[in-house]
């Protein structure tokens, strides 16, 4: 019954069950470790695959339901695969007194995606954070874990050129 | 050398200073977010490299550490040398070479890297000769930017755990006395007495109890909380045992926020030593107490900021709070008896079980004594921490400390408390700070961001700034805060967008006043705070935006013309490489102009031109 639940996703047949099966072993059989156990999912996979779900209801002896709500709830989890990098623009109070709406403005641009979205190759995620805790550098963007401060929008431009080049590299 | 008058006026006494010799130079670099952000890893590395590879040999034993946030981003990397307590700031791997060829061998300043008073041009050689810390008070912060996060030697070697041992020698209910007396408030922002939250879960029925720490420091502009775990982890976790021992838990959790890897790198390492010193696990130092601690990542959701939701999310279930009829004293965290205090509140507990109540009561006012820790952020010149007692003018932090606002235009407003707080007008600079004068202006402390605004901030479009964010944080359980921010966000979405309609702000208003009495929890208590503060206090704004299609401040976009006034406008060309649309005309070294027909009002210029050349005006009513 609880499989119905799930049903509305596509089951997702490429995830490497080794992979899953590590991560949980790390964690006791216990209810309390389920978004602990998802974060760790979704770092590995840049999203939650259905059938890593699944697996995790039945190892922490936990609803189907409970995973899925979890999973919907908090935001550092997602359903569908996120990109290779990740591209964070603060919008905490600081980064928008200081301006950080044109700054995300103009990497919407660049790429050609709106907030929230991934590129279609797969390349970028355009998030906004409410606050990365580096209001005096304020505008700030944060390119998986490097942090790039006073931002303007012309910056953003020469960033992104740089990281696109440091990847052909 | 002999001098002449006009000589030894000029001359650079910085430039003479001959450091005495010493046998040992510690180096410290801060590895706080803000300056890791500027790069300074880099310059922890070639300190290293350097020291490593000195040629001739050095006379003096040099170490290089990497330590927490000293509080003064805007001006890292910061880089401090010891123990000369010499400052440098906004220090580049560049710089390295010079500090260790000059400073280390020579023993002489480096002049350029040292902190210049913008408004007095006066240079300081230590970190107590600048007003951004010599006017702080800093007690919590006192080792934050000194203690290596990462060795609990270091530590020890400050004086830490020695509050752990005293608290193991005094009875549980004297500490619990100790911290009443104190007068301690939870500096998350509730204001609650920790003596008391304490007390009353050391009387409950249920011997299995927890203490948690709350690190999930969601609102924006604030980041005291990240800076202590991440600078400072052992007092926090110092705090807590001692807690866990006054009211007899034997388990803590610290519910770290999804956005703060590093924090939880530094907790976790953290209590590892601790564990292997003894401080944490079974019989610790030797006595009968046992206590376990574990950090717990969040996910990503504002509302686990708030105290039942942060348990349940424990648990291991989504963060929905829950109606707190009962108190989480009695059953919080499964069911079981437990104090939750703000990761801040915790690093006071080690100060005043060593120092005791009298002294803590010192600062502060009688209502809200001890120091707190603010984030001061926005227009402003000198962002960072700042830690000062209770009870200071608004007007000290943001001149005394501040050093005022960004480009000296004119202070509008301060925003304190996040999202759920309120905008203190200019008017109101004088006001002592402390939880209670705060809630009285309509705003409240919060966990501590004071976010500065100026006459180019649109106080409604800051309205719907929070608003948003609520919208978007909003868990969605109680129908008041899900549909009644909705249905804000809509009547400001349209009033910053040129589609305002007759009445808006007047029923922006009702649903604003409706909210705190009927939502569920203190979030979406608060949450029409931000409307109901800007209404109050520039009600003048919002109606300009709803009947003339005006915003003042040039912030909503298609809201007002620019112009370029051809007699303060240097010709410097910074608005014409920065903007957008390719809008301004000129060439450099002289007066620019806006094309209207290419300009769409972004007002990108307006935040870059350093010379108030850029002139905000009414729209015209044939522009539409």
């Amino acid at each position: 019954m609880a499989d119905n639940l799930v049903a509305c996703l596509e089951e997702d047949v490429s995830t490497d069950t080794s992979e899953i099966e590590d991560i949980l072993s790390s964690y006791p059989k216990e209810p309390r470790f389920l978004l602990p156990a998802l974060l760790d999912i979704q770092k590995r996979f840049r999203y939650l695959p259905v059938s890593a779900m699944k697996r995790v209801a039945e190892y922490l002896c936990v609803l189907e339901t409970r995973v899925f709500s979890v999973a919907t709830f908090y935001k550092a989890l997602s359903l569908t695969p996120k990109g290779e990098r990740t591209i964070r623009v603060c919008a905490g109070t600081a980064c928008h007194l200081r301006g950080s709406s044109s700054i995300l403005r103009q990497i919407e641009k660049e790429l050609g995606i709106l907030s929230g979205d991934t590129t279609e190759d797969g390349m970028f995620t355009l998030e906004t954070v409410n606050c990365l805790g580096a209001c005096a550098l304020a505008p700030v963007m944060m390119i998986d874990d490097r942090v790039y401060g006073k931002m303007t929008p012309h910056k953003v431009c020469e960033v992104l050129r740089k990281d696109s080049c440091n990847d052909s590299e | 050398m002999t001098l002449n008058e006009k000589d030894y006026l000029n001359l650079d006494r910085k430039d003479i200073i001959q450091l005495p010799m010493v046998e040992e130079v510690t180096i410290r670099v801060c590895c706080g977010t803000g300056c890791l952000a500027n790069g300074s890893e880099l310059v922890l590395r070639e300190f290293h490299r350097l020291i490593q590879k000195a040629e001739d040999p050095l006379k003096v034993t040099v170490m290089a550490d990497s330590t927490g946030c000293h509080g003064f981003c805007e001006h890292g990397p910061i880089v401090t040398i010891h123990p000369y307590n010499i400052f440098y700031q906004k220090v580049h791997k560049k710089d390295v070479e010079e500090i260790f060829e000059k400073t280390i061998r020579e023993r002489k300043l480096v002049r350029r890297l040292l902190y210049t008073d913008p408004n007095t041009k006066e240079i300081s050689m230590t970190s107590e000769e600048i007003p951004f810390y010599s006017k702080q008070t800093r007690k919590v912060l006192s080792l934050s930017g000194k203690v290596d996060p990462e060795s609990i030697d270091s530590y020890i070697s400050f004086g830490g755990y020695s509050a752990l041992a005293k608290a193991l020698f005094m009875d549980k209910k004297e500490v619990i006395e100790e911290v009443a007396r104190s007068g301690l408030r939870g500096r998350g922002g509730g204001g609650f007495p920790t003596g008391e939250k304490w007390r009353s879960c050391s009387e409950a029925e249920d011997t299995e109890r927890y203490v948690i720490a709350n690190g999930d420091e969601g609102d924006p502009g604030a980041f005291m909380d990240r800076s202590l775990m991440e600078g400072d982890p052992h007092s926090i976790i110092e705090g807590m045992i001692i807690g866990g021992y006054a009211i007899g838990a034997s388990r803590g959790f610290i519910y770290v926020r999804a956005e703060y890897p590093l924090a939880v790198k530094h907790l976790d390492h953290a209590i590892k030593e601790a564990q292997a010193r003894g401080f944490l696990g079974k019989n610790i130092l030797g006595g009968n107490f046992s206590f376990e601690l574990e950090t717990y990542r969040g996910g990503g959701a504002f509302v686990c900021g708030e105290s039942t939701a942060l348990m349940a999310s424990i648990e291991g279930k989504i963060g929905e709070p829950r109606v707190k009829y009962i108190r989480s004293t009695r059953k919080g965290l499964w069911g079981k008896p437990t104090v939750l205090n703000n990761v801040e509140t915790w690093a006071n507990i080690p100060h005043i079980i060593l120092q005791g109540a009298t002294p803590f009561r010192m600062s502060g006012t009688e209502q809200s004594p001890g120091t707190k820790i603010f984030s001061l952020v926005g227009k402003i010149k000198n962002s960072g921490l700042v830690e000062v007692p209770m009870g200071i003018p608004l007007r000290e932090i943001i001149y005394g400390i501040g050093g005022g606002t960004l480009s000296n235009r004119p202070f509008k407003a301060v925003q304190t408390g996040g999202p759920s707080g309120g905008c203190i007008p200019g008017t109101m600079l004088d006001l002592k700070v402390d939880f209670d004068s705060l809630t009285e202006v309509g705003s409240m402390m919060g966990s501590g961001g004071l976010i500065v605004m100026d006459d180019r901030t649109c106080m409604v479009d800051i309205a719907r700034y929070f608003v948003d964010f609520l919208v978007e944080e909003s868990c969605g359980k109680c129908t008041p805060c899900r549909e009644g921010l909705m249905e804000m966000q809509n009547i400001l979405h349209r009033l910053t967008t040129s589609r305002a309609a007759k009445g808006d702000v007047k029923k922006l208003r009702e649903i604003s006043e409706c909210l705190p009495h009927t939502a569920l929890c203190g979030l979406g208590k608060t949450a029409a705070n931000p409307v109901i503060s800007t209404l109050r206090y520039f009600p003048e704004e919002y109606m300009e935006h709803e009947e003339d299609n005006f915003c003042r401040a040039g912030v909503c976009t298609g809201m007002f013309s620019l112009t370029i006034n051809p007699s303060r406008c240097v010709g410097c060309h910074a608005c014409f490489r920065e903007c957008p649309e390719a809008a301004i005309k000129g060439n450099p070294g002289q007066p620019h102009e806006i094309s209207n027909n290419e300009c769409i009002l972004c007002g990108t210029c307006l935040k870059t031109c350093k010379f108030d050349a850029i002139v905000i005006g009414r729209r015209r009513q044939d522009d539409d």
